[in-house]
């Protein structure tokens, strides 16, 4: 299966909001006003596809939608309406640590006795469990990296360059097949899932989308570059003894090479890149600008709130013995190499 | 070098095991593992973390 660089299609509207952006981007109908975001749910999903809908053209757009979109307007000034509503939830709900070295600190302790996700997925996820893991996930692991692009601009002196170097490592240290969207298409291909950029949009739950318009929403704002850079900090330190657990829970189910390898590749790659993160990205940036501290601390902790969200989510559906998509992914091709078996 | 953690040197490397072996990694920077519990060893893993036996969810996990 290639790995598709088409423009992927409009997602199906869930709400008003999201037809209206929808609408507003075929060309095809007004935006409301503010007004209209005022009720919504922040973490619904009508807002999130929104939002999600917006951010999309600061990446590869949609099929059939002008690029110069991107900067229309009414359109950005709709999205800031979303990104307030989104913003504020997320201020209030998220727990924060009293300093950055609490927060990385308690990032830093293992529980021995987890009970996330990726412990469910290495005790006793099925394949199908990981198919639906892999195609929510998808969604930013085939855009992996570019979220925390936008705030290379923002950053000087080491922090500018550790970043950098992390990133370059994130796209494969200068070799295309090595870029981690790429090892993630090939991951999905050993799942016999679709691996096109965008398939799986209208099958991903609000709390997914939720955790991919953070990113996009903190690296799109300058004025956020902290919140991204705590954001990053988290994934990081918290990516490597989890890859180790689902690239476990690949390896139980037969998986396929390439399933396992995107997760052998994050156990490692990511046990350097916290270290550089914390000493170089981290410390550098509050050298320069101490005042971003409480920033870094947001980013961290509001990482953790939504993705709790997302695992309570992917769990619940997951105990109750249904799918926590929207839609069900097509039947896994025959040639997929995890599958042939079944 | 810090009190826990590994050893950060500049990439690539060529490390030669106890039983002679030789291990490469062209990664821009490497983390060695000193404190002998990774399970890819050279390679810290992560595994020097302290542990806690509170009950917990993971923390945040996405891969980065």
């Amino acid at each position: 299966m290639a790995y598709d660089r088409e423009a992927p299609q409009l997602p199906t509207a869930r709400g008003p909001l999201s037809a209206a952006v929808g609408a507003h981007l075929r060309g095809s109908g007004p935006l409301p006003g503010p007004e209209a975001v005022t009720g919504a749910p922040a973490y619904g999903d009508d807002l999130q596809l929104a939002l999600y809908q917006c951010y999309e053209l600061h990446y590869r757009g949609f099929a059939g939608v002008r690029p110069a979109l991107e900067w229309d307007p009414a359109l950005l000034g709709f999205r800031a309406a979303l990104e307030e509503r989104f913003l504020a939830a997320l201020r209030a709900g998220t727990a924060v640590h009293e300093s950055v070295e609490d927060a990385v600190g308690a990032l830093l302790v293992e529980p021995v006795d987890g009970a996330g996700v990726s412990h469910f997925l290495r005790d006793e996820g099925e394949l199908w469990q990981l198919r639906e893991y892999a195609a929510q996930r998808s969604l930013y692991h085939l855009k992996e990296a570019d979220p925390h692009a936008w705030v290379l601009p923002r950053l000087w002196g080491r922090a500018k360059a550790a970043m950098a170097a992390v990133e370059f490592d994130e796209y494969g240290g200068g070799r295309a097949d090595r870029v981690h969207a790429r090892l993630f298409a090939d991951l999905m291909t050993d799942l016999g899932l679709d691996t096109a950029y965008g398939r799986h949009l209208d099958a991903a739950s609000a709390e997914c989308l939720a955790t991919v318009n953070m990113m996009s929403l903190f690296g799109l704002h300058r004025a956020l570059r902290g919140a991204l850079v705590g954001h990053f900090a988290a994934v990081e330190i918290t990516s490597s003894p989890g890859s180790r657990r689902l690239a476990q829970a690949m390896r139980r189910t037969a998986a396929g090479p390439a399933a396992e390898h995107f997760y052998d590749e994050h156990v490692e790659a990511d046990a350097v890149h916290e270290q550089i993160v914390r000493h170089e990205v981290i410390d550098g940036l509050l050298e320069q600008e101490p005042h971003l501290a409480a920033d870094v601390v947001f980013g961290i902790d509001a990482t953790g709130h939504l993705e709790d969200r997302f695992g309570d989510r992917l769990l619940a559906d997951w105990r109750a013995g249904r799918s926590s998509l929207r839609r069900p992914l097509p039947e896994p091709s025959r040639e997929a190499s995890g599958i042939s078996d079944i | 070098m810090q009190r826990r953690g590994p050893l950060l040197v500049e990439g690539p490397v060529e490390v030669e095991l106890e039983d002679g072996t030789t291990v490469y990694s062209d990664r821009f920077r490497v983390a060695l593992c000193t404190c002998r519990r990774s399970r890819r060893y050279p390679w810290c893993d992560t595994s020097h973390r302290a542990r806690s036996n509170g009950p917990s969810d993971d923390p945040p996990r996405t891969d980065g």
